[in-house]
């Protein structure tokens, strides 16, 4: 499998992009950043919106390089802007086969019916002025006019900033099942972390124009010399599989290689791939199994860094079993007290466990 | 005092019509790659286009008509030209009112064209691109039925400002029936003749034209405002 690769530079006004990274050619790649990082300019070049300095190949295809530039209609790309951009002069159906009726037969893999099941369009399709729709439902049939055209990679720009959380709440449930279903790899920006650790499996890192780290997602997330495990927010992320119901408490078990965890209740069945987040402000460390808690998740887990946040705080990275990374918040004083250093076994008691999907 | 239109007056709003027509068709497919040019280059020298193109909303029109007779006369440059490959003369024919009137017009019809062009902004034309559309498929499918109303507005300001228009005509066309006697210079002659009916009947009747033209346009929802006359 050929990944995508990109090496663009450009001159900003306050800063020069200068992004270099890799991106597997399956699965949701975020650009994550703070606003001004660049990443909306890097996703513009990637589609050649902005005419950038140095190559990309997708899929093995010199899309950019020294001697070609790609037009960006010759490009097999879906986009999907911040603002859903539909046509106001066209229905919604002509917005929706406006780029499926540009591409040959031959290459029309997405049917239009799939699409309209997938985003739950039908109830819109007939609707004559796109000015008419709600925020999302707009956005909905962007992504659907985006894949309509077969794309071979789906570039998202922010696709849900411009909306109200309602509307984010009821898109993003659609952007998770293209996750599932569709065989399209996606390039998707956005400088919010529940967004991200929703949708994405790999993580490329911006700031200022450069990227900072790139790699897949549960990794990256964890590693202490990136801003990311320093935010309010930071946690670990935890791929598990729905493993037993508890109807009685209304729980559901989730194992993940290394443990399990309970969480309130899944309803779904036996099996089913879920993602969890920890965060390290939920996350306790004891240095003995405790008697008498009340919290329901205690796991064994070894420090492997731990790190000064400021003047009170410090984050430490541990490992439950042999590949999962989790985060704990806690104060100087706790660390001292207890001698936490690297290498120790302790138990981390997860005081809340957020289910993503 | 005779009242009613004489058969050369029916003639002159003939004339009028034709002229205006010719002129509007004409201006359209100028205007239109002008304006998609001002609105979207970032040339040193756009600014001198722009003004050259604007000229004719502020030069008083004898002015206007008074250089493109030297041009278009037989010591002119395009004057000899035309005489060169066997056109013929244009001063004193319909043929040069067309192009006096093209000119005249000219800003009217870029003006609108150009604002509803970059109104649109760049998003819908990358759109179009991010789902396929080459540059003449974006232009067509997108970039013109999102400047109608623009295209409107030209349409109507070009074809009425033709028919008003009186110096241009009087310095480049004189006042020739059939040829050259265009509707202003008709009521200008009447007036002369102290014809106050005739002229009456024909001033009327642009005062109405005018009117329903400006009421066309408002109710078409274009705006007058794409003009800075």
């Amino acid at each position: 499998m050929n990944w995508i690769r990109v090496h663009l530079m450009m001159q900003l006004d306050s800063f020069a992009l200068d992004a270099a990274f890799s991106a597997p050619p399956v699965g949701v790649t975020a650009l994550f950043g703070p606003s001004g990082s660049g990443k909306t300019t890097l996703l513009r070049c990637i589609a050649g919106l902005e005419r950038a300095q140095g190559w990309l190949r997708v899929h093995g295809e010199p899309w950019q390089d020294e001697k070609t530039f790609m037009p960006v209609h010759m490009r097999p790309l879906g986009y999907v802007f911040q603002e859903a951009s539909l046509f106001p002069h066209l229905s919604v159906r002509a917005n929706l086969e406006y780029g499926l009726k540009r591409i040959p037969l031959s290459e029309r893999k997405v049917p239009l019916e799939q699409v309209v099941e997938w985003l739950g369009l039908s109830r819109l399709i007939d609707r004559k002025n796109p000015a008419l729709l709600s925020g999302g439902e707009r956005q909905r049939v962007a992504i659907g006019r985006a894949l309509l055209t077969s794309p071979r990679i789906l570039l998202m720009d922010e696709p849900l900033s411009a909306l109200d959380s309602n509307s984010k709440q009821e898109i993003l449930p659609y952007l998770e099942r293209l996750h599932r279903e569709l065989n399209i790899p996606m390039l998707y920006v956005s400088h919010a972390m529940d967004e991200v650790t929703r949708l994405a499996d790999h993580l490329v890192l911006l700031d200022k124009g450069k990227v900072l780290a790139s790699g897949a997602l549960g990794e990256t997330l964890a590693r202490l010399d990136l801003p990311t495990a320093h935010f309010d927010d930071a946690g670990a992320v935890i791929e598990a599989a729905v493993a037993q119901q508890d109807e009685k408490y209304h729980l559901t078990r989730l194992d993940f290689a290394g443990g399990f965890l309970w969480a309130g209740k899944v309803d779904q069945p036996f099996g089913t791939r879920v993602r969890a987040r920890v965060l390290a402000r939920d996350v306790s460390i004891a240095t003995q199994a405790p008697q008498g808690s009340s919290i329901n998740n205690i796991l064994n887990a070894r420090i492997e860094e731990i790190l000064d946040e400021g003047p009170d705080k410090v984050i430490v990275r541990m490992k439950v079993g042999d590949s999962q990374t989790l985060l704990s918040r806690i104060t100087r004083r706790s660390r001292d007290h207890l001698c936490l250093v690297a290498g120790m076994y302790v138990c981390a008691q997860v005081k809340s466990v957020a289910l993503m999907a | 005092m005779e009242t009613g239109l004489n058969p050369e007056d029916i003639q002159a709003v003939w004339l009028t019509l034709k002229l205006a027509s010719v002129t509007t068709v004409l201006l359209l497919l100028i205007a239109t790659p002008l304006a998609w040019w001002l609105s979207h280059s970032r040339k040193w020298y756009k600014g001198l286009v722009s003004a050259v193109v604007a000229l004719p909303l502020v030069l008083p029109p004898t002015v206007l008509g008074f250089y493109l007779l030297l041009v278009m006369g037989p010591q002119g440059l395009v004057g000899e030209l035309t005489s060169a490959l066997n056109l013929g003369r244009l001063p004193f024919s319909f043929a040069g009112l067309v192009i006096g009137s093209v000119v005249f017009s000219l800003p009217f019809a870029v003006q609108p064209i150009q604002n509803a062009f970059e109104a649109m902004g760049p998003r819908p034309l990358e759109v179009a691109a991010t789902l396929r559309a080459n540059a003449w498929d974006r232009f067509v499918s997108v970039a013109l039925p999102l400047a109608r109303p623009g295209f409107l507005t030209a349409t109507i300001l070009a074809f009425a400002h033709t028919v008003g228009e009186f110096g241009v005509v009087l310095m480049l066309g004189g006042n020739i029936p059939g040829e050259t006697r265009v509707l202003s210079v008709a009521i200008y002659s009447h007036v002369e003749a102290m014809e106050y009916g005739a002229a009456h009947l024909l001033a009327g009747g642009m005062v109405l034209f005018s009117f329903l033209v400006l009421l066309g346009l408002y109710f078409a929802g274009g705006k007058l405002g794409g003009v800075s006359k």
